[in-house]
């Protein structure tokens, strides 16, 4: 989560001081992501430092009550930030998945057990997440859009263990010769 | 309070030619008045049968099944005839409403059909409509209705008259996701007005809107979901 362009957008919207900041930052991110104070005034010196923001008393350390506001290049950021599509090209290193194909070649590992004992552990956070959505979603639009962004996440996670626990059920008896990462590294030319 | 519904130990064996298929094996099950209970698996793994079982529509082979307190087994037809009818409501993928009648008609019928006079049954169908926000689509006939409407309409129908055990089947399974939020909002609402009911799904998102999470493979019973959790966990400390 960038908070320089959170931040950005909020001064976007007209003059704030810290303190403001703060809390429209917070209550406009369903207030899921609170932030400490030195968060905020750090973020909004580098800011000023360069130039994307100015302030009525540049001399002043950032602190609740120096005001700010947005410049002609902190707009233009702010733009080009929006429209710039998030790193999502290469295979995050899901720790979920990395136990699983550790599983499946453990000799003597119950692989669907361990898979049923991470499914519950994901119905049982999408439960809280939808009696949240249930409770506060409709008055409160920005929890429900990351309440929905959640239990995808952890629908598509929960989805993964359900395909992975019916290609286990078909597939032969012995392991694989070339390793999954190994496969995965040379299709995609990720990396170490 | 007393369980809405109670599975002791049933099993469910088809043949199919010579070989028996054990759809369901010794599965336990309790569902209390005002809960949700979610059940979850793949296809195959025995959740509809578990469903058609609950609502007295198919006997189980071995193994005890109680609704309201009252034991299938050692019911006549006639009887269990009457409990599909006054008590048990089904909410079903497909919506299964009858296309020749309207809205108000569909609902009002498991009340007609149980012996209540049209008038009635048609006063109490409005009411379930209006309930659930609906009146103005009273006079449709099912094909003058969305999906969405359908299936609401099918849950009205599920609840109407003294219902205490909802039954339904991948309920949202062809509606888009705000639709299917709002059915599942209104059965969420029937359950707080003190019906119990069981949902059984393959699908993750459907399934966290419940009570209890029970997870379902090869016909058999193999975890389950803690005690409803408080959202106040979620948020950072």
């Amino acid at each position: 989560m960038s908070i320089r362009h959170a931040l950005l957008a909020l001064l976007s919207e007209g003059p704030k001081y810290g303190l403001q900041l703060r809390e429209e930052f917070e209550s406009r991110t369903g207030e899921v992501w609170p932030l400490n104070v030195g968060q905020v005034y750090t973020t909004l010196q580098r800011l000023e430092r360069d130039r994307l923001v100015e302030s009525d008393s540049p001399e002043a350390d950032a602190g609740p009550q120096k005001g700010f506001r947005i410049t002609d290049g902190g707009t233009e950021e702010l733009a080009a930030w929006l429209r710039t599509p998030p790193d999502l090209s290469s295979p995050p290193r899901d720790e979920l998945v990395i136990k699983v194909l550790i599983a499946i070649r453990l000799p003597g590992a119950d692989v669907p057990e361990i898979i049923q004992v991470h499914r519950r552990h994901l119905v049982q956070l999408m439960q809280q997440w939808t009696r949240l959505k249930d409770e506060e979603g409709d008055v409160d639009l920005a929890l429900a859009l990351v309440v929905d962004a959640e239990l995808y996440r952890l629908d598509s996670l929960v989805r993964w263990l359900d395909t992975a626990d019916g290609r286990l059920k078909r597939a032969p008896a012995s392991p694989p010769r070339e390793t999954a990462p190994q496969i995965v590294r040379r299709r995609t030319g990720v990396r170490r | 309070m007393s369980a809405v519904l109670e599975l002791h130990e049933v099993s469910k064996t088809y043949l199919d030619g010579t070989d028996e298929v054990h759809a369901l094996r010794e599965v336990d099950l309790t569902v209390e008045p005002g809960r949700m209970v979610a059940v979850m698996g793949p296809s195959g793994s025995g959740k509809s049968t578990l469903l058609t079982i609950a609502g007295a529509l198919e006997t189980p082979t071995s193994g005890g099944v109680r609704v309201a307190g009252q034991a299938l087994t050692s019911m006549s037809r006639d009887d269990r005839a009457r409990l599909r009818r006054r008590t048990i409501g089904y909410v079903f993928q497909d919506f299964n409403l009858l296309p020749g009648l309207t809205a108000a008609e569909n609902v009002a019928l498991p009340l007609e059909l149980d012996g209540m006079s049209a008038g009635k049954a048609r006063a109490a169908g409005l009411h379930v409509l209006d309930e659930l926000g609906l009146a103005d689509r009273a006079s449709r006939f099912p094909d003058q209705l969305s999906g969405g409407e359908r299936q609401r309409v099918a849950i009205a129908r599920a609840v109407v008259g003294d219902r205490r055990l909802l039954l339904a089947d991948e309920p949202t399974g062809a509606l888009d996701s705000a639709t299917g939020e709002a059915v599942m909002r209104m059965i969420l609402n029937a359950c707080k007005s003190g019906v119990g009911a069981v949902v059984v799904t393959h699908d993750a998102q459907l399934a966290s809107w419940a009570d209890r999470v029970v997870f379902i493979r090869d016909g058999r019973v193999v975890d389950h979901t803690a005690p409803r959790p408080t959202p106040d966990s979620l948020l950072p400390r």
